[in-house]
């Protein structure tokens, strides 16, 4: 399989540990029906970018399906966090947006639905960490725009709109700058009551320190995910 | 002479310039419009709606339908997908049977006369982006058998996109004059060309299974040759449904195809170049191109999208995702033998680039596709295609081979070829010079000799 995924290791990087900069994410261990959602988007037009699409044109979905789940079995190391940005306030509130959420703004945590670990949840809400931070802000701002899609009810589509360029950006800074290798322990956070997720979720001394995305329903979404609900 | 009998000769000269004039353009209006129904079918309808129903679905395939009908992640036939040309995009309509924004409302004789006659039911001309060109040349039996299967869809109310054309081909009236010069509705078609294909059909619909490349033909080494059956069949197909002259032959000004056979032509709109399908006639004696394809080997490309020659990339694996995959061998192998009945074409003499190029090209093929295509170019196929003697990298236009290098691609995934390999792109990593040295280079490596490449070819087809 890695032989015939050239074309995505190109860029993506070998095993899909991500590219070099910060264009192209890592595709490694993120859950399966993340990505294959990725790969109809692309393929089918709601999400935009042309050599993507040129790729995926003329591949059936059994195959999509084939390479998501190649990827999301590769657990290649995460590379060290990005530096972290030296305002402090915006690293707050980065923070407090992704653990605690805004509720008079009705926003919720980040980690409402992606888990309490960051690591996603199965089958299809992804893990949060080890992104470059332009990589989550460009994607917060398609979701904004509208150029970025995925599955009605698109609840990612509702809270970006809610976010101000600020609250992106802190949301994005703070994000990018947690290390990964905590295992599925909340980032921030003493080891304690989440042990037991992580010993279901991370293969003991994986590369990738166990940094898995959580049990399916092992968490209650505060919103509808059209994406978490469509799987079958 | 006086002045007034000269008045009144140039009078008389002019009057009949424009009544010559009138009678021209009233006589191509008159050619460009009428229509002559042939008095008979040369193939009975088939019976059982059922079949007639599955055997719709089968050509619909075949003729790739759904490539202009049907919007990337839209529904099914009902229109909307962008045909770029350079007259404008053209967007196909919604052919599902909703009665308002559909053909719900067409008889059989009007699908018959679009098909045929490239006539709306109104009466009003269709544009040739619709290829009515070639699918004048569809028997009605197959026509009804196509009207049966899209009646059978389920409605989509979707209205249909308005093209986006350029003056004055907006200006849909005028379709009449290059009707006169450009469009014949098809002869009464040889009796034969369905008897093999109504008895497959029953079959080939429902279970056309895979093949292993390169060994569609169940027959020995050295193949049979060809029925004559086979090359009429095949020969329908090509000409008919399949349209395959769409791409494989050069366009004039007005977009189109005017000489014989499949020689070969850049892809109007869309920036890809059709190889030429006839036997290559090389001035050193040579036989390049489709000459060193077997039957089996091109059958193979069009049901699996790949053979030990070659794999269906840019255009071509769309046109084998949406149709070629779901031929059913016999039909397969007859597109086969009718391509190999075409007379050998010459192949002019070329002269190589620098050597300088070459060894910049040379360097950069050992750096980056040298792991894949092998050191003489030969592939490994099915998975890695050969560049040695490939038809898109010797064709005429470099373009195919300057695209894949730029944006990759996968083969097209079939029921024999259902996880295909993928070529990276490397439009980021190699700039304009890179590209143009390493295409210079494989176009005339290992017996390959069609000439050098220009980093401003790049450049124009990024």
């Amino acid at each position: 399989m890695q032989a015939r995924l050239a074309a995505c290791t190109a860029c993506h990087g070998e095993q899909g540990k991500a590219g070099a900069d910060g264009y192209y994410p890592r595709l490694a261990g993120k859950p399966r029906d993340y990505l294959y959602h990725q790969l109809l988007n692309f393929r089918d037009g709601r999400r935009q970018y042309q050599p993507m699409a040129h790729l995926l044109r003329d591949l059936p979905d059994a195959y999509l399906r084939d390479i998501a789940t190649w990827f999301s079995d590769q657990h290649p190391p995460y590379p060290a966090p990005a530096a972290p940005s030296t305002d402090a306030a915006q690293m707050a509130r980065g923070k407090q947006l992704v653990l605690q959420g805004d509720t008079a703004r009705k926003l919720p945590a980040c980690s409402a639905c992606h888990g309490a670990a960051l690591s996603g949840v199965l089958p299809a809400i992804p893990g949060l960490l080890g992104l470059p931070r332009d990589y989550i802000g460009a994607q917060i701002g398609s979701w904004q725009s509208g150029l970025r899609r995925a599955a009605a009810p698109d609840c990612m589509a509702d809270i970006a709109r809610r976010l101000e360029p600020a609250d992106v950006a802190a949301v994005a800074a703070w994000l990018s700058a947690q290390p990964v290798t905590q295992g599925n322990t909340p980032p921030g956070a003493a080891v304690s009551a989440l042990n037991t997720t992580a010993t279901q979720a991370g293969a003991p001394g994986a590369e990738d320190g166990g940094y898995r995305p959580a049990p399916v329903g092992s968490v209650t979404l505060p919103v509808h995910c059209g994406s978490q609900e469509s799987v079958q | 002479m006086s002045r007034t009998t000269w008045r009144h000769i140039a009078g008389r000269a002019l009057m009949v310039l424009v009544l010559l004039l009138v009678a021209t353009v009233a006589l191509m209006y008159w050619l460009g419009t009428r229509e002559d129904e042939p008095t008979r079918t040369a193939t009975a309808a088939i019976a059982d709606p059922a079949q007639r129903v599955a055997y719709g679905a089968y050509l619909a395939r075949v003729g790739d339908c759904a490539a202009c009908h049907t919007a990337r992640g839209g529904r099914s036939y009902a229109g909307g997908a962008a045909i770029p040309s350079p007259f404008g995009t053209f967007y196909g309509p919604n052919i599902t049977p909703d009665p308002q924004t559909g053909i719900g409302a067409w008889s059989a004789d009007d699908f018959w006369r679009a098909l045929h006659h490239g006539k709306r039911p109104d009466g009003q001309l269709l544009y040739p982006a619709f290829p009515y060109t070639e699918y004048t040349h569809v028997t009605r039996a197959d026509a009804d058998a196509l009207y049966a299967y899209l009646r059978s869809l389920p409605a989509v109310h979707q209205e249909s996109r308005p093209h986006e054309l350029d003056f004055p081909y907006d200006q849909r009236y005028l379709l009449a004059f290059w009707r006169a010069l450009h469009f014949k509705p098809g002869a009464e078609p040889d009796p034969g060309i369905a008897a093999a294909s109504m008895s497959d059909a029953k079959t080939s619909a429902v279970a056309s299974g895979p093949t292993a490349p390169g060994s569609v033909a169940p027959g020995p080494a050295a193949p049979a040759p060809a029925s004559q059956a086979s090359v009429v069949r095949g020969r329908y197909l090509v000409e008919g449904l399949g349209h395959c002259v769409a791409c494989h032959a050069p366009r004039n000004a007005l977009g189109a195809t005017t000489g014989a056979g499949l020689p070969g032509g850049e892809i109007l709109g869309l920036g890809w170049y059709g190889p030429s399908l006839h036997a290559g006639l090389a001035a050193d004696g040579s036989s390049p191109g489709l000459a060193q394809w077997s039957a089996a080997d091109i059958a193979a490309l069009l049901r699996d999208g790949v053979s030990r020659h070659g794999s269906a990339s840019g255009p071509m694996a769309e046109v084998v995702t949406g149709g070629t995959q779901y031929l059913s061998p016999s039909d397969a192998l007859a597109i086969a033998d009718y391509l190999k009945s075409l007379p050998a074409a010459s192949v002019p003499k070329v002269p190589p680039p620098g050597s300088a190029t070459l060894q910049r090209g040379e360097k950069i093929y050992g750096t980056y596709c040298v792991a894949c295509h092998q050191s003489q170019g030969e592939g490994r196929p099915t998975a890695w295609p050969p560049l040695a003697g490939n038809l898109s990298v010797t064709a005429p236009s470099p373009l195919n081979a300057i695209r894949v290098v730029l944006q990759g691609g996968f083969a097209p995934a079939t029921a024999a070829n259902p996880q295909p390999h993928g070529m990276p792109p490397f439009g980021q990593v190699l700039n304009d010079d890179d590209v143009a040295a390493v295409v210079s280079y494989i176009r005339n490596a290992w017996g390959n000799q069609a000439g050098g490449v220009t980093a401003l070819q790049v450049k124009r087809a990024r």
